[in-house]
């Protein structure tokens, strides 16, 4: 079965999405590459993309993301060129855990143990401040 | 191996994660592909058959809003499969499948009901956050057969 994958770089990362595709066009796999502008998209067969996907991921193991794509790339009707532009409903999931991909990389290269984290203040409860008013109001 | 569901279901650092740390993550793309890519499509252009509204039925009743039993067509049978969960709380961004907020709410009652390990977390919004969000993921995993 053909599959598709997203492959996404961290903004911090040195690895820019044309050094994968180079990589990609250079290696022995027969798959597709669309390069993007967080990454690159690959299309093939599962088991070569399973390989593929390990080799890209040591470039770079904590900058790099890989994502399922239910369509294949270029598919007219995901690709905005056939849709009259806008960006594809799932962008908006990529775009805003990309800004997150910097935070979650450097947790992944740090082996320092996680820190205490306090708890953070929760909203007051109702009956508190019914209370409140109410000695306030009288 | 363990199947893992994550919420929300299209979260690519959830998806990511689970993979990196050797299970598998029940995602939509993966079902929404087994639609779409099928050979000889039967009901262009998503091939949405008649089947899909029937599978969102064992979920939601037929008065339930459609846009929920469609989604349900493709993360209920997910749920079934999971065998465990990690749910991140609050998003605040879920858009196109996993932008219905019914849907969603369903989806995590399924999954709470069901019965299986379930991590709950929130999203980190600075690095010792995100350091604590991926080694609770991290220790959740390695539990898991």
């Amino acid at each position: 079965m053909r599959v598709t994958k997203y492959v996404i770089t961290s903004s911090e990362s040195d690895i820019l999405p044309s050094d994968i595709a180079m990589k990609i066009y250079g290696s022995k796999y027969d798959v597709s590459v669309k390069e993007t502008c967080f990454g690159v998209i690959v299309n093939g067969e599962e088991k070569e993309i399973e390989a593929l996907v390990k080799d890209i991921r040591a470039m770079d193991p904590s900058g790099i993301f890989i994502k399922d794509r239910g369509f294949p790339p270029g598919d007219p009707r995901r690709c905005r060129g056939r849709r009259g532009g806008g960006a594809r409903p799932g962008f908006y999931m990529i775009e805003s855990e990309s800004k997150m991909l910097p935070m979650i990389s450097r947790a992944l290269a740090s082996d320092a143990e996680a820190p205490a984290i306090p708890e953070k203040k929760k909203p007051i409860q109702m009956k508190k401040l019914e209370e409140i008013v109410k000695e306030e109001l009288s | 191996m363990a199947k893992v569901i994550v919420y929300p279901p299209t979260s690519m650092i959830l998806s990511d994660l689970v993979e990196r740390m050797g299970h598998k993550a029940l995602v939509v793309p993966e079902a929404v592909r087994t639609l779409v890519t099928a050979e000889g499509i039967e009901s262009p252009p998503l091939n949405v058959t008649p089947e899909e509204p029937k599978k969102g039925l064992h979920y939601a009743a037929v008065d339930v809003p459609s846009g929920v039993r469609g989604r349900m067509a493709l993360i209920g049978p997910l749920i079934e499969e999971a065998e465990a969960a990690i749910i991140v709380k609050d998003p605040g961004w879920l858009t196109g499948c996993a932008g219905c907020s019914r849907t969603n709410e369903l989806v995590r009652l399924l999954i709470r009901t069901k019965g299986i390990p379930v991590l709950d977390l929130a999203y980190p919004t600075d690095d010792a956050e995100a350091r604590v969000f991926v080694q609770n993921i991290k220790k959740f995993l390695e539990g898991l057969k």
